[in-house]
């Protein structure tokens, strides 16, 4: 088991390292970046001036060196345009993304999960087919779209929710939803297959055959069975409803880390960009690590030394 | 009467997906005005069955005086040729790294599958937005960025599927006979995997057209006065509260073909008897 | 006489509206006797023994002239009474033990959870009934196996698991699925000694059903032979393999090669064709397209011959 997580570290550790250099090279894409910076109404002086104070007349690689430097010491640069540390930046905004990711997939979860286990219960029944109709049809709806629909009918016609800000928790509901939205049908489709093969196994045979009640067979032996890739994916939806929330943060006029990026992408203030990759690509390593574990805690057949 | 709602909705998601297309394909003959002339006396015309309508705009004007219909079939051309697109140039990138890395197995799968997790950690619509905005907005640049960033589904299945099939008997048959790698993949790997990719590559197609409308909607995607329906959206969105069906139509048209594409997909997964997990 | 434990007529068991699995099965399986089920692949005899636990699946329908345990008619039995009886007073185990256990939980929940179903035993006292079974099953080190995982046991251990935990609740009734198809030859002779002990120790009644005629021989109080959804031919062991009466089971009993009796040259018996699938409106005898002896009355009616004396076979020849 040890053995495992250390191999899995070292990779985590290696894909990090790659993501780096991704997230550098990514903003230097646009040719002159102290131009692209300064913005279409800067002097001469403007531009000098942040190339100086950026570093950014030093060779690339000397530039690329400060910045796994300033990372593996906690200083993700400085912001241009809110002349602050990035990485005070995030952690201000941090807490509103990962509110709205957790109810996001709480939310997910618990349509889901009930709902695939109850087709896969009724497996080949109309409520099968209905549920999975659901699923099909919360694939297609486009996220941003659905979020500003629930604004005008709940927020604005019903007056039943909050359309902007989180002021209130309730601020948290349609943005929540709306992210569920897009990982619920992957999430049932994927409970559903697990319970329908769990159902159908020897295992469930036999706790059948003991006698045991049907909330026990179906909760107990083939719900845990069933759960282990529910688990993993759900870590990794998690980590796309982080880095995916770029688009209802703008919807909802949330100021998260999602809506700092696209800020920062809009007005070229490269400085966070870069960090803001690296640090949601962090997450999204943390998070599968996170998955992989869990895996090992519920199946036993992986803890083999 | 057990006609079966499956089978149903594969003919429904095909016949929508046949209908957009033919309606892509002619757009310039069936729009009944010039989707990019404004006019900006007839701007905020709602559509002609409601109150206020004319019968001249059909769906209305959007607020600056183009015929929404106009524009929203238009639209229709650049969701499907940026899906067509992009699924044939990330298909061919994961295709071709997935059936390398299942065929060869050892090193050179580690490698694959490192290249695989990198690109699955990446934040994908950040990486978009910032590409797009550095380079420049234009339908080509989002094709080649979603092109090249939307492989790992094929990557896996391709890689899942190869190795699948390099154990089975036809292929050592192939190789006894002498034939050459290049051979054995390309006529013997590749067909038998083909069907999987195919249901794939609908699925990608899917989702290209859904990122593409969330990247124009940000306004890092197609840029203005093209027709794209995330923009539209987006163009409406100040609009939104007075005239509700600006956004409305763009996004019950995204919705239909994505759902038509999901359905198809489906049902080719059905009928060829692919994987059910991609 | 005293009554049967388990006492079943006319069972018959079809799966949608195309197939017709058990066509009319009787049999009854005594207290302390060991009642083999012996046949081919298809001819219903795993069916038969799911149709009588209640555990077969959705869309399946089952009928019977009558069904009794212990006296009391289970046919009609609602879904959670029979859920107290299985388990309890009728326990089941199957042929794959590899994949007859639950991968997530360890041997010793697994097991104990029976007697808390059941008793409401709590875990604690549940887990030493536990070690005990296994003990008694033939495993080694019981306190230990109680913590493992079925992963980490063989296919023999894990039957022997499979056994042990059929008998949590001291049943009168075990049925017992091909338990030994799946294992090395000698762990089957291990298996089958096993199920003999315990049967002279608990007074433990046997319905077990397999394809395997050595197995019969071995084991068997009565015999019935199945094909096709019937019981062609049922009797005592030592009666059926003395004169086997239905040309179906002389010709099973001569596919057997019996060292001694065979020459080198002799050809190996076989009986040709394959076992048909019945489908629901089917008359006659199911045989008659392998047998040598099929007459044109073989189409209609078939008479049940009894001797009286406890052997009884299905065919239109009288011996």
């Amino acid at each position: 088991m040890l053995k495992f997580l250390a191999r899995r570290a070292v990779l985590a550790v290696l894909v990090m390292l790659t993501v780096l250099t991704i997230s550098f090279a990514l903003t230097r894409l646009s040719g002159d970046v102290a131009v692209s910076m300064a913005g279409p109404q800067a002097t001469q002086q403007d531009i000098a001036t942040i190339r100086k104070n950026y570093g950014l007349d030093r060779p690339l690689i000397v530039q690329f060196g400060d910045w796994v430097g300033g990372v593996a010491t906690g200083n993700l640069g400085r912001s241009y345009l809110y002349h602050a540390p990035v990485a005070e930046l995030i952690r201000a905004r941090l807490p509103i993304t990962l509110t709205l990711g957790l109810t996001g997939l709480a939310i997910a979860l618990l349509v889901a999960i009930p709902l695939g286990i109850l087709a896969a219960m009724h497996e080949g029944a109309w409520l099968d087919r209905a549920i999975m109709m659901v699923a099909v049809v919360g694939q297609a709806m486009p996220s941003f779209w659905l979020g500003l629909v629930l604004v005008i009918w709940l927020g604005v016609k019903l007056q039943l929710l909050p359309i902007s800000g989180v002021d209130t928790w309730d601020g948290y509901v349609l943005p929540g939803v709306v992210l569920a939205f897009s990982a619920i049908p992957a999430l049932m489709r994927l409970t559903r297959g697990g319970m329908v093969d769990a159902l159908a196994s020897d295992y469930v045979r036999t706790a059948r055959a003991k006698g045991l009640t049907r909330v026990s067979v179906v909760l107990k032996h083939a719900l845990r069975n069933a759960a282990m890739p529910v688990v993993a994916v759900a870590a990794v939806q998690l980590g796309f409803m982080l880095g995916g929330s770029v688009v209802i943060e703008s919807v909802f006029a949330l100021n998260g880390v999602g809506y700092l990026a696209w800020e920062s992408i809009a007005k070229n203030d490269f400085p966070v960009v870069q960090a803001v990759v690296l640090f949601l690509a962090t997450i999204y390593v943390a998070l599968t690590l996170l998955a992989d574990m869990l895996n090992a805690v519920l199946d036993p057949r992986l803890r083999v030394s | 009467m057990r006609i079966g709602v499956r089978r149903l909705a594969q003919y429904l998601g095909f016949v929508i997906v046949a209908g957009l297309a033919v309606v892509a394909i002619i757009a310039p003959w069936i729009t009944p005005h010039d989707p990019f002339l404004q006019n900006l006396d007839a701007r905020m015309i709602p559509p002609s069955f409601m109150e206020g309508g004319v019968p001249q705009h059909f769906l209305g004007t959007d607020q600056i005086g183009r015929d929404y219909f106009s524009r929203l079939i238009y639209g229709a051309r650049i969701s499907m040729l940026i899906g067509v697109l992009v699924v044939i140039c990330s298909g061919l990138i994961g295709t071709t790294l997935g059936v390398i890395g299942g065929f060869f197995g050892g090193r050179v799968d580690a490698v694959v599958m490192f290249i695989i997790t990198c690109r699955l950690s990446i934040p994908f619509i950040l990486v978009a937005l910032t590409v797009v905005s550095f380079v420049g907005s234009s339908l080509s640049v989002v094709v080649m960025t979603l092109g090249l960033l939307l492989w790992e589904r094929f990557a896996v299945v391709a890689r899942t599927t190869t190795m699948q099939v390099r154990t089975l008997d036809y292929i050592a048959a192939a190789w006894a006979a002498g034939c050459s790698r290049t051979h054995i993949l390309l006529r013997e790997v590749l067909p038998n995997i083909l069907h999987h990719l195919i249901v794939v590559a609908t699925l990608e197609m899917a989702l290209a057209i859904l990122l593409e409308a969330a990247l124009s909607f940000l306004g890092l995607g197609v840029p203005p006065p093209l027709p794209s329906w995330g923009l539209m959206i987006a163009e409406a969105k100040d609009y939104m509260f007075f005239s509700p069906w600006v956004i409305m139509v763009p996004g019950l048209a995204l919705f239909v073909l994505v759902l038509g594409i999901n359905l198809l997909g489906d049902g080719l997964r059905d009928r060829l008897g692919a994987a059910r997990d991609a | 006489m005293p009554e049967a434990l388990l006492d079943v007529a006319g069972l018959r068991v079809r799966f949608g509206r195309d197939v017709e699995a058990v066509r009319g099965v009787s049999l009854a399986v005594e207290r302390g006797q060991t009642h083999c089920v012996v046949g081919e692949s298809g001819c219903g005899k795993s069916v038969s023994a799911l149709a009588v636990m209640g555990l077969l699946a959705r869309g399946a329908t089952r009928t019977a002239t009558h069904m009794r345990f212990d006296g009391q008619d289970i046919t009609d039995l609602s879904e959670r009474a029979l859920q107290a009886l299985r388990g309890d007073r009728m326990a089941m185990i199957f042929q794959e033990p590899m994949t007859s256990l639950n991968p997530a939980y360890t041997v010793g929940s697994q097991m104990a959870e029976v007697l808390s179903r059941h008793r409401g035993t709590p875990k604690r006292l549940g887990l030493e009934r536990a070690a005990e079974l296994l003990a008694k099953v033939g495993i080694t080190a019981p306190g230990l196996r109680l913590g493992q995982y079925p992963h980490q046991l063989s296919g023999g251990l894990r039957q022997r698991v499979m056994i042990a935990m059929a008998l949590m609740c001291d049943p009168e009734l075990l049925i017992a699925d091909e338990p030994t198809t799946a294992l090395d030859v000698t762990v089957q002779a291990q298996i089958l000694r096993l199920l003999q002990g315990l049967q002279r120790e608990l007074g433990l009644a046997i319905l077990l059903i397999t394809h395997d005629l050595g197995v019969v021989a071995r084991i068997a109080h009565k015999v019935s032979v199945m094909y096709a959804g019937e019981v062609l031919e049922s009797a005592s062991a030592a009666d059926l393999f003395a004169s086997p009466r239905h040309p179906y089971t002389q010709g099973l009993l001569a596919c057997v090669p019996v060292p001694g009796r065979i020459r080198r040259g002799d050809p190996l018996g076989s009986i040709p064709g394959t076992v048909p699938r019945i489908a629901p409106g089917f008359t006659g005898c199911g045989f008659r397209d392998r047998c040598a002896f099929a007459r044109p009355d073989c189409a209609g009616a078939i008479a049940q011959r009894d001797d009286g004396l406890g052997h009884r076979h299905l065919c239109q020849l009288a011996a």
